[in-house]
C-alpha cells in the first residue's frame, strides 16, 4: 500500500443495478446544470438512463424561499429502464425549502445529503421550519449525512479574486464533485464541458473547476460514507449515441423532415412554457434554411405556417394547450383547404394556464375534436423523449402524402426529459412523399383527389396554369368553386374524414409487449410509455398475465387495435387526465376500459400503476393514489 | 444529405408576359350588391395588375372575411379566401417562406381593424413586402349592418340604435403609428387616382397601406359623398403630392398652411408661398399625422400617398440571414445529429 491510501479511510464498494437521485436546491443553486452534468457523465459512462427536471414556476422566487425550489431527478441503471425512478435513493438538498418540499419523495432510509450550513434560522424560517429538522430527530428514518457545503466552498475557492456571491454560486459544483465521487465516476466530462461554457471567463471556470475537485476529494477523504457505489453500463444495442431531451428531438426530427423531403421548414410560433425550446432550437439552424417566426400571438404563428404550407414548403407550428385553443379556428382553415400543416403541442397541465412547469396529457380530446364543425385531423404523439425525433418526420411525412393537418402531441414530461439515444443512420429513416400538382385538363380542380389516399393536389403559387381561389367556405369538389349544394357538403366533409381514416394504411401495426392475449391489456399513449412498460414488466415477474400497448398513432388508430382489445379479459387505460382515450376507446369499440387516472402535474409512477394492475386483477382493495409532495409549493 | 434551399426560384417564370385586364377576369359571378363600391375597386386592380409586368401565377391575393374578402374569387392569380381578421398573418407566412411572389392583402374595416387589428398593426411593423389594401365602409357588410371601428361617434347602426357609444380609430394614424413605409388613401369613385394608388402601392418595396374609402350602397349609403361626389371633390378633398404645395379647389385657388402645428385654410392663395409643402419621403411622421387630422366639414378630405419611405423588408432580411447562413456552410443532417457529446457502444 502506498502512503496516500493510507491516510484514506477504507471504502467498501457495493454494486448496484439502478439508483435514483434527485438533486434539489434553490432556483439560484443550478440545480439543473449539477443534473444535467452528471447525466451527461453517466451517459458517456454508459448506463441507461432518464431524468426528470422540476422548475418552479417563477423564474425568480425569493432566494430560499419553498416556491423557489428546482429539483432535478435522474435515474441511471446498467439495465434498460423507462423512467425517471418513482422515488430517489438519494436526495441532495441544498436548503431547507429543498428538503421540506422533497423528502417526502425520498425512500425510506434513503441517503439524505444536506448543506447544514444553510439550515440557520432565517432559511429555517423561509421554508417554515419550526426546529431545525437536523437537531430534532424528524429525519430518523433517513441516512442523513450533513456537510458543510457553504463553508467548504468558500475555503476551497479562498484567495480567488471572485465576489463572495459568485463564489457561493459554486456550491452546486461542490455538491456533483462528491456526488460524482460517492457513484466511482471521473469528472472528464464535467471539466470539459466548463473548459468550453467559461471559456472566456477563466476565473469562473477556475473557481468551478477547484469547488469541483474539493467536492470530490471531500468523499475520497471522509469518513462520512463508508461505500461507494458501482453501477456498471448498460447493455444496449451497439451504436453511436448522444443523450437528448423530447424537445431537442422534436426540434431535430423537424429538420430531418425537411432535409429527407428536400423542402424548407418554416416553423411559426409564439413563446409559450414548454414549447419554447422548439423555437430556440430551430431558430439556430438557419444553416438548414430552415425560417422562423416569432409571431405576435399564436393565431398569427398558425396563419403564418399556414401560408407557408400553401406556398410549397413544410409549414409547422407549435406551441402548448391554451395555444392550441386559440389556433383551433386557423386549424380549421386548414382542414378546409387540406393542407400539409403541422401542429406541435407540448402539453402542460390546464386548464386555462393551469400549472405551465408541469406535465399532463389532457389535450388529446382538443386536437381530436376541439373544432366547429365536422373536423378532422391526423394525430400523432411520441412515447419517449427520443421518440419525438421519429413521430416529427412521421408527422410530415403523413401531412404531405395525404394533405391533411397533422397534430404532433407531445408533453412537458417528454419535452423536457431526456435519456440517452441511439443515432439513427439516416437510411434508417421513414421516407417522405410528396409532389405538387400537375396540370389538369380543362380548368385546375384544386378538389380533384387522388383515388388512393382522397389527397387533393398541392398547386403551390408559381405554378404557371394553376392558379386557383382556395379558402374556409365550403368548395365544390367538382370544380372547386364556393358551393351551397347540400349533397356537396355531406360529401365534402364525408371525403375529409375518409381522407383521414385511410391514413391507416399507412401507420405501423400497434405492438404489444407481453402475452398476446391474457387476463389484462394496459394500454397508453404518450408520455406514459415509461411507467406502463416498467409496471407490466414487474407484474409479469410476478407471474401475472399482463401486457401492454402503447398507441403513438391516435387518429386514426392502428389498424389492429379492436383486435388486440378483444384478446383480453380487461383493459386498463392509465392516463395523466380524466379519461380522455377511454372515452375514444369505450366509444369507438364498445369495450368496458377501465381508467385509470391522475391530474396532479406529475407523471405516473410505476408502483401507482402496478398497484392499479393488482386492484383490477382482483388482488388487492381498491388502490388509491397517494400524493407525496406538499401540495402546490412550486405552483403559480 | 443537405438542407433544401429556402426559396422555390425554379417555379418563376423568367418571361415577363403581355397581360391584359381580361387576363385577371375570373368565371365567378361577382357577387356584391349592385351599386356595391367593391365593384370599382375591383376594376382598377384588374385594370393595373396588367400594368406591374408580373406573371399571374406569382401574384398572390390573401383576404379574410367580409364582403371585401370576396375579391380573390374575381381576380384570376393565386387566391386565398381566409378567415376573419387573420389574412396579414397568411400572407406573412407565404411572403417570408416565398419573397419572390408578389402578394396582396385585401381586408375590411372591421377584418382589419377590429378582429385582425393585432396582425395588420405587426404586419406594418415588421415591413413585411406586402400590399394591403382595406376596404372602409365604416360598417360591417357581411353580417348585415353593425357599427364597425370607423363608424362615427354617435352612428345609428342595427346594433346601435341609439347611437354608438365609442370613438371610431382612423387607418391612417394606426398605419403611420406602426411604422408602414408605404401609406395612402383613394376613394372608390375617384378611379384614376385609385388605380394609381394601386399601381403605387405594388410597386413600392416593403409594407404598403392603402385605406379605400368604399360606398356600401345597403347598410350606409352615402357615408363619403358629403365630399367624394364628382362635384364637389375638388373644393372637398385634397390630392397630396410629394413635394408640392397643398392647394385644392376648383381651380386650386385655395391653399393650406401650419400655424404651430395647427392646419390652416389660406383662401384664395395667390402665391405658394408659406403654404405647406407635402413630404411623403420624409422619415418624421409629424406631417403626415398632422394632414390625417384633417377631415370634412373643417377641412378637405387629404387622399393620395402620406407616406413613402424606404427601409430593408421583413422578408429580405430572414432571406439574408438564410443565405449568408448557408454561405458559410450548408447544414448537414449526419452533423446535427451528432452535435455535442457522443459514445460509442460496441
Ligand atoms: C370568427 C368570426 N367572427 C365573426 C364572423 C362574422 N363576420 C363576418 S364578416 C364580419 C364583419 C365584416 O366587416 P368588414 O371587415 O368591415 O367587411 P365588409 O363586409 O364591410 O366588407 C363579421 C363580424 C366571422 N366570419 N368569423
Ligand atoms: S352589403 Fe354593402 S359592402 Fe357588402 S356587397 Fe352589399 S353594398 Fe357592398
Ligand atoms: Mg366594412
Amino acid at each position: 500500500m502506498t502512503t496516500e491510501t493510507q491516510l484514506k479511510p477504507e471504502h467498501h464498494v457495493e454494486e448496484l443495478e439502478r439508483v435514483t437521485i434527485r438533486f434539489a436546491g434553490d432556483s439560484g443553486d443550478g440545480m439543473q446544470l449539477t443534473g444535467t452534468q452528471f447525466t451527461r457523465t453517466a451517459a458517456v459512462f454508459g448506463n441507461d438512463l432518464a431524468t426528470l427536471p422540476d422548475f418552479p414556476a417563477e423564474i425568480r422566487a425569493p432566494a430560499g424561499s419553498l416556491p423557489g425550489v428546482s429539483g432535478f431527478q435522474i435515474s441511471f441503471a446498467s439495465t434498460e429502464i423507462y423512467t425517471p425512478g418513482d422515488r430517489p435513493d438519494v436526495l441532495v438538498a441544498m436548503n431547507p425549502a429543498a428538503l421540506k418540499t422533497n423528502l417526502g419523495d425520498l425512500k425510506p432510509g434513503g441517503l439524505l445529503i444536506v448543506d447544514k450550513d444553510e439550515f440557520e434560522p432565517t432559511n429555517l424560517k423561509k421554508a417554515a421550519y419550526e426546529s431545525n429538522p437536523l437537531e430534532d430527530g424528524s429525519l430518523a428514518g433517513y441516512q442523513v449525512v450533513p456537510i458543510s457545503i457553504t463553508r467548504q466552498n468558500e475555503l476551497a475557492l479562498e484567495g480567488l479574486p471572485l465576489s463572495a456571491k459568485d463564489k457561493f454560486r459554486c456550491r452546486n459544483f461542490y455538491a456533483l464533485g462528491l456526488i460524482l465521487w460517492l457513484y466511482g465516476r471521473t469528472l472528464d466530462t464535467t471539466i470539459k464541458w466548463a473548459t468550453e461554457q467559461f471559456k472566456r471567463r477563466p476565473d469562473i471556470l477556475e473557481a468551478n473547476l477547484r469547488a469541483l475537485r474539493a467536492g470530490y476529494n471531500f468523499g475520497e477523504t471522509t469518513e462520512l460514507f463508508r461505500v461507494q457505489y458501482r453501477v456498471p453500463p448498460a447493455k444496449v444495442p451497439p451504436g453511436t449515441y448522444r443523450h437528448i431531451s423530447g424537445n431537442e428531438a422534436t426540434a431535430l426530427g423537424f429538420v430531418a423532415a425537411s432535409v429527407l423531403s428536400g423542402l424548407p421548414l418554416f416553423y411559426g410560433s409564439y413563446p409559450i412554457t414548454p414549447a419554447s425550446d422548439i423555437l430556440h432550437e430551430l431558430s439556430k439552424l438557419k444553416n438548414f434554411g430552415i425560417k422562423t417566426f416569432q409571431a405576435e400571438d399564436e393565431i398569427a404563428a398558425i396563419g403564418a405556417a399556414i401560408g407557408a404550407a400553401y406556398g410549397g414548403h413544410l409549414g409547422l407550428t407549435g406551441t402548448s394547450g391554451p395555444g392550441l385553443a386559440l389556433k383551433s379556428e386557423a386549424l380549421n382553415l386548414a382542414v378546409m383547404t387540406e393542407l400539409p400543416l403541422v401542429v406541435i403541442d407540448v402539453q402542460r397541465a390546464g386548464p386555462s394556464t393551469g400549472m405551465p412547469t408541469k406535465t399532463e396529457q389532457a389535450d388529446l380530446l382538443q386536437a381530436m375534436f376541439g373544432r366547429n364543425g365536422d373536423s378532422y385531423v391526423a394525430i400523432v404523439a411520441p412515447c419517449t423523449p427520443s421518440d419525438c425525433f421519429i413521430m416529427a418526420i412521421e408527422a410530415f411525412r403523413i401531412a404531405l402524402k395525404h394533405m391533411v393537418p397533422v397534430v404532433f402531441l407531445s408533453d412537458g414530461y417528454l419535452g423536457n426529459g431526456s435519456e440517452p439515444w441511439r443515432i439513427p443512420d439516416i437510411s434508417e429513416l421513414p421516407r417522405i412523399e410528396w409532389k405538387y400538382a400537375e396540370p389538369q385538363e380543362g380548368k385546375f380542380n384544386p378538389y380533384l383527389r387522388d383515388p388512393k389516399t382522397l389527397a387533393r393536389p398541392w398547386a403551390v403559387p408559381g405554378q404557371k396554369g394553376l392558379e386557383h381561389r382556395i379558402g374556409g367556405l365550403e368548395k365544390s369538389g367538382e370544380t372547386g368553386d364556393i358551393s351551397y349544394d347540400p349533397r356537396n357538403h355531406h360529401e365534402m366533409t364525408l371525403a375529409r374524414k375518409a381522407k383521414v381514416d385511410r391514413i391507416v394504411e399507412d401507420i405501423p401495426l400497434l405492438q404489444v409487449t407481453g402475452p398476446e392475449e391474457g387476463d389484462l391489456l394496459v394500454l397508453g399513449w404518450g408520455g406514459t410509455y415509461g411507467s406502463i412498460t416498467s409496471a407490466c414488466e414487474n407484474a409479469r415477474k410476478r407471474g401475472l398475465s399482463v401486457a401492454s400497448a402503447h398507441l403513438r398513432y391516435l387518429n386514426p388508430f392502428p389498424a389492429n387495435l379492436p383486435d388486440v382489445l378483444k384478446r383480453y379479459k380487461k383493459v386498463l387505460i392509465p392516463e395523466l387526465n380524466t379519461g380522455q382515450l377511454a372515452l375514444l376507446i369505450r366509444g369507438r369499440y364498445l369495450v368496458d376500459a377501465i381508467s385509470f387516472n391522475k391530474i396532479s402535474g406529475q407523471p405516473f409512477k410505476i408502483a401507482e400503476i402496478e398497484g392499479k394492475i393488482d386492484e383490477v386483477l382482483g388482488l388487492r382493495d381498491e388502490y388509491v393514489l397517494e400524493f407525496t409532495r406538499s401540495a402546490g409549493v412550486s405552483g403559480g | 444529405m443537405t438542407a433544401p434551399t429556402a426559396s422555390n426560384d425554379g417555379l418563376i417564370s423568367p418571361d415577363l408576359p403581355v397581360l391584359t385586364r381580361k387576363d385577371f377576369v375570373t368565371d365567378q359571378e361577382v357577387r356584391w350588391c349592385p351599386g356595391c363600391g367593391d365593384y370599382s375597386i375591383l376594376a382598377q386592380m384588374q385594370k393595373m395588375l396588367p400594368e406591374l409586368g408580373i406573371a399571374r401565377e406569382n401574384i398572390v391575393f390573401i383576404s379574410g372575411i367580409g364582403c371585401s374578402s370576396r375579391f380573390p374569387y374575381y381576380v384570376n392569380t393565386y387566391g386565398f379566401h381566409s378567415i376573419h381578421g387573420r389574412a396579414p398573418t397568411i400572407a406573412t407566412g407565404l411572403k417570408t417562406a416565398r419573397p419572390e411572389l408578389t402578394v396582396f392583402v385585401i381586408t375590411g374595416d372591421g377584418d382589419g381593424l377590429s378582429i385582425g387589428g393585432n396582425h395588420l398593426l405587426h404586419a406594418m411593423r415588421r415591413n413585411i413586402d406586402l400590399n394591403i389594401i382595406l376596404f372602409n365602409n365604416r360598417i360591417y357588410g357581411l353580417t348585415k349592418g353593425q357599427y364597425s371601428p370607423t363608424s362615427e361617434f354617435g352612428k345609428i347602426t342595427k346594433s346601435s340604435p341609439y347611437g354608438t357609444t365609442e370613438r371610431p380609430l382612423n387607418p391612417i394614424r394606426i398605419a403611420l403609428a406602426a411604422g408602414a413605409t408605404f401609406v395612402a388613401r383613394a376613394v372608390d369613385r375617384d378611379t384614376k387616382h385609385l388605380e394609381e394608388m394601386l399601381y403605387r402601392a405594388a410597386k413600392h418595396r416593403g409594407v404598403s397601406f392603402v385605406e379605400v374609402y368604399q360606398n356600401c350602397n345597403i347598410f350606409n349609403d352615402g357615408a363619403f359623398a358629403a365630399f367624394a361626389e364628382k362635384e364637389v371633390r375638388a373644393e372637398r378633398m385634397i390630392y397630396l403630392e410629394h413635394g408640392k404645395p397643398l392647394r385644392f379647389g376648383k381651380n386650386n385657388e385655395h391653399g393650406i398652411r401650419l400655424n404651430g402645428f395647427t392646419p390652416e385654410i389660406v383662401e384664395n392663395a395667390e402665391s405658394d408661398d408659406g403654404l405647406l409643402v407635402h413630404d411623403a419621403h420624409a422619415e418624421n411622421i409629424t406631417l403626415a399625422n398632422i394632414l390625417v387630422g384633417m377631415d370634412y366639414p373643417d377641412f378637405p378630405v387629404p387622399v393620395g400617398v402620406f407616406r413613402d419611405v424606404d427601409a430593408p423588408t421583413f422578408d429580405q432580411l430572414v432571406q439574408q440571414q438564410v443565405d449568408e447562413a448557408i454561405a458559410k456552410g450548408r447544414g448537414s443532417l449526419e452533423d446535427a445529429l451528432r452535435a455535442g457529446e457522443t459514445w460509442v457502444v460496441e
